[in-house]
């Protein structure tokens, strides 16, 4: 096994996203960082190549979603299945890509939470007073090894760009990788279906990441910009928020920051990491 | 040759002019970060600047005037003692008491903001009065504060008066300084504050202040003269090895504040001795007491809460804080003189004087008031009116809409009316009203019933239980949904049936227990050696509520509400029983 600087073997060993498909240039190569080692992304004559320009090794290669996949280690044969993606009517894109000086597992905290909507994203997906969080479920699914958060509802002004008015927004949150989370939200348009927006974060080091925001939406009116804007905007408020967080590192021990009920998809995917012994972007529980 | 600055441990964090109204300040202070804000009051509150939910720094948070609102998920701080008040995402809830950020002391003097974790005293500048001290523009330095204060000290003599400046202490010099175009000379203080590993702040004071037209001039003579100096004590720094970075840690917190959800457990004993500093007649036999802590700090409270008051003659008795999110120096109750007082407030009336110390509980918060409702309902009766008025203060200052009905015989039968006057035109007094129209009233006032929920109308009623009970029987009627009534007893006046002795198992303790007839829960539960927080011991304030495990409680309270005591998952153990041969709680 090669050396790397990032010691986690359970990161190492995972398919990693490093972009989105579109930005490979046609000609030459991209460089990029993944967990401190960097690449070199190019097209070849037999598709989308990645390697490590220090030592020449080939890194293995797999497109999903829109994004090219790649690992620092021993990948598992497939990454975890999206079926809404290939669904002909949706509108798949990468709404941007965007540098955080955060951790990766405190941005997917931040995605999974629905109590700062009021405050962060004031007006678009909450307002006050409606701050209440609901009761909601939580399990981590043994048959597919990812966090899932159901029966979440939030009243929103804004929920999506279809919207035409406030809506109590139904969610359903999947964490089916320790560094992307996906979310399943009512459909302004189509009220029986769900808009899937997923944030895949590529872990530059353990404090820094690059967010791919992903969107599957059932949205036939408006042009490409407006999805991206309205997603943009969104993240746009997050990330001073995620930049102002201490430490940038999520801390797995309990005792270092106060849960509330409304955290219990977070609370359930700490002792998720914890229980994959998934370190890197973390800071450890004391045993 | 150093007399060194007395109260040390202090370093000055900001220029008093940095917080200015409703401004929350970065400060940072030898690593560690420090969120810096005056409130309304003109306490200054220096916090670790993280929250204790989620980590954010509570320096991009928002200066509410007497609360700080993290800017993450809406928690709201209290003014001094920095504990929580709020938590937006279960406004039903009340915050767990201990649930409070860190606190550094903080003085305001020689127009500088001093902090510093073992402070003590107040910071003292020889020979400089505090009205004539003048900051001048403060120079972060990439540099070691020692370092600096070495270098300052060496350069003094260059751009004083000749003479080599006086060491007051390891990080302060003092030295005298000709000015330009006068032949006068000036005595400027500088102060190094430590910022963190190599990094420093120049906070020089100019002994006496300028005219107001000399003012930017002498600003900027001394910040050119300052530069230079920040300049070459730069350049010289750059030689020395890096620092090592010195982030302070992150220290664990309380570990119930671990758990989900936060168990708040308190035995009834006192925890505080507070000074009477004011009693106070406040009408119809009712006597305002203003409890001041010994040592000026006052834990945190919510609107809502009350204290046990253990009285010198060994009765404990529970009154409501009157004090709103701006009343952070005492407690204020009112105590009515109960005709057939059984020694509780006639020993506040007239055992109890001026200058007494008396013993209290900590605040605890069983009857929470919700901040995201679209319209707020009060109603008291008599003296119910003490849990509301905090309640008002709270909506009032947050500028969210209530409207507070006080019903009484005559204007004479209204206590607290100087209280009440404050809260404007939101206060209607309901007087002279005889029973018919006083229901009229009442019917009147909840009509259009109400869902609840956010954004709904809620109803918080206080009184006696006569009065509670009509108001709750009114607002079924019209439709209110039971959630969006709040109610408060002062007592449980339903006769207690304690004659079946039954078996309790306690699943957390692994113990088994019987409950004789005639004895409480709490009492076969504490004699078995596990303590269950009490306050009222009569059924009606909640403190020593539990969760049922399995088993059917025999409610006896008047806490909890039809469809709470219907669903059978929790019980008042105090007053509360089995109808169940067997009853399993979660302690
Ligand atoms: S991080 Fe401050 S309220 Fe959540
Ligand atoms: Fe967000």
């Amino acid at each position: 096994m090669a050396v790397r600087r990032a010691r986690d073997r359970v990161a190492l060993d995972l398919w990693q996203v490093i972009g989105a498909v579109e930005d490979v240039p046609a000609t030459g190569a991209a460089t990029t960082v993944l967990m401190e080692e960097t690449l070199a992304v190019s097209r070849g004559p037999a598709g989308i190549a990645v390697h490590l320009p220090e030592t020449g090794e080939a890194l293995p290669v797999l497109l999903r979603y829109g994004y090219v996949w790649t690992s620092l280690g021993t990948p598992p044969a497939e990454l975890f299945p999206l079926p809404e993606w290939a669904e002909p009517d949706r509108r798949n894109l990468n709404a941007g890509t965007v540098g955080v000086h955060v951790s990766a597992p405190r941005a997917i905290e931040n995605f999974l939470d629905m109590a700062h909507f009021p405050y962060v994203h004031t007006g678009i997906l909450g307002a006050e007073p409606h701050t209440e969080v609901e009761d909601y479920d939580v399990e981590v699914s043994d048959s597919r090894d990812e966090v899932l958060a159901t029966r979440c509802r939030f009243w929103q002004p804004m929920a999506a760009t279809t919207a035409t008015g406030a809506i109590m927004a139904d969610y359903v949150y999947r964490v089916p990788h320790p560094y992307c989370a996906v979310l399943y939200k009512t459909c302004p348009a189509e009220p029986h279906r769900r808009d899937v927006i997923g944030i895949l974060l590529q872990p530059v080091s353990e404090e820094r990441v690059r967010a791919h925001l992903m969107l599957s939406l059932i949205d036939h009116d408006n042009p490409d910009t407006v999805l991206r804007r309205f997603q943009q905007t969104i993240f746009g408020q997050d990330k001073p928020i995620l930049e102002n967080q201490v430490p940038k590192k999520l801390p797995l021990d309990p005792r270092a920051e106060t849960p509330i009920r409304a955290d219990k998809s977070a609370v359930a995917y700490r002792r998720w990491l914890r229980q994959k012994g998934l370190t890197y972007g973390t800071i450890p529980a004391a045993a | 040759m150093s007399e060194a600055i007395p109260g040390a441990g202090w370093h000055p964090i900001a220029s008093g002019s940095d917080l200015a109204y409703r401004h929350v300040f970065h400060g940072a202070l030898a690593g560690r970060e420090v969120a810096v804000w005056r409130a309304d009051d003109d306490h200054v509150n220096v916090w670790e600047n993280r929250c204790l939910h989620r980590g954010v720094k509570l320096s991009i948070g928002v200066n509410e005037g007497f609360e700080l609102k993290c800017q993450y998920h809406g928690w709201r701080y209290a003014n001094r003692t920095s504990a929580c008040t709020y938590i937006p995402a279960h406004p039903a809830d009340a915050p767990a008491r201990t649930i409070a950020n860190r606190t550094f002391p903080a003085a305001e003097r020689y127009g500088l903001v001093w902090s510093g974790e073992a402070a003590t005293g107040v910071p003292e500048i020889p020979g400089l009065a505090d009205a004539d001290a003048f900051p001048l523009r403060p120079l972060p330095v990439d540099a070691p504060a020692a370092f600096v204060a070495e270098r300052l000290a060496a350069a003094a003599e260059a751009i004083g008066t000749g003479r080599a400046a006086r060491r007051i202490g390891d990080l302060a010099l003092a030295f005298t300084a000709g000015v330009p175009g006068s032949d006068d000379p000036v005595a400027i203080t500088v102060l190094v504050q430590p910022l963190a590993a190599g990094r420093a702040v120049i906070r020089a004071l100019r002994h006496g202040r300028p005219t107001a037209d000399a003012e930017l001039e002498v600003l900027r003579h001394w910040n050119g003269v300052l530069t230079a100096l920040r300049d070459a004590i730069e350049a010289a720094a750059a030689t020395l090895a890096p620092a090592a970075p010195d982030a302070a840690p992150i220290e664990p917190l309380p570990a119930e504040l671990a758990d989900l959800p936060p168990a708040a457990a308190f035995g009834r004993r006192p925890a505080l001795t507070m000074r009477i500093a004011e009693k106070q007649p406040a009408g119809d036999g009712v006597a305002l007491f203003r409890l001041e802590p010994r040592d000026g700090v006052l834990p945190g409270f919510q609107p809502g809460a009350h204290i046990d008051v253990h009285l010198p003659n060994g009765l404990v008795r529970q009154y409501s804080l009157l004090n709103g999110p701006a009343e952070t120096t005492a407690y204020l109750i009112a105590v009515k003189r109960e005709p057939q007082s059984r020694g509780g407030s006639a020993a506040l009336h007239e055992t109890l004087r001026v200058g007494d110390l008396v013993a209290l509980s900590e605040p605890r918060n069983n009857f929470p008031l919700r901040r995201d409702a679209g319209a707020t309902l009060f109603l008291a009766g008599g003296i119910g009116v003490t849990p509301l008025i905090a309640m008002a203060k709270t909506l009032a200052l947050g500028g969210r809409p209530f409207a507070f009905h006080a019903f009484a015989r005559d204007a004479a039968r209204l206590p607290l009316g100087a209280e009440l006057g404050r809260l404007g035109s939101a206060f209607r007094p309901q007087l002279g009203l005889d029973a018919e129209a006083r229901s009229a009233a009442i019917s009147g006032l909840l009509a259009g019933g109400s869902v609840g929920g956010t954004g709904g109308r809620h109803l918080y009623v206080c009184g006696p239980a006569g009065f509670i009970e009509l108001v709750r029987a009114q607002a079924a009627a019209a439709g209110w949904a039971e959630a969006a009534v709040h109610f408060e007893y002062f007592a449980n006046a339903r006769p207690l049936d304690r004659s079946q002795g039954f078996e309790l198992a306690l699943s957390r303790s692994c113990l088994t227990l019987a409950v004789a007839p005639g004895e409480t829960i709490v009492e076969a539960v504490r004699a078995a050696g596990v303590d269950i927080a009490t306050s009222c011991e009569q059924g009606a304030c909640g403190t020593c509520l539990a969760t049922v495990l399995d088993g059917a409680p025999d409610h006896q309270d008047v806490y909890l509400t039809p469809s709470e005591k219907a669903a059978g998952r929790s019980i008042v153990t105090c007053v509360s029983r089995a109808r169940s041969a067997r009853l399993v709680l979660d302690l």
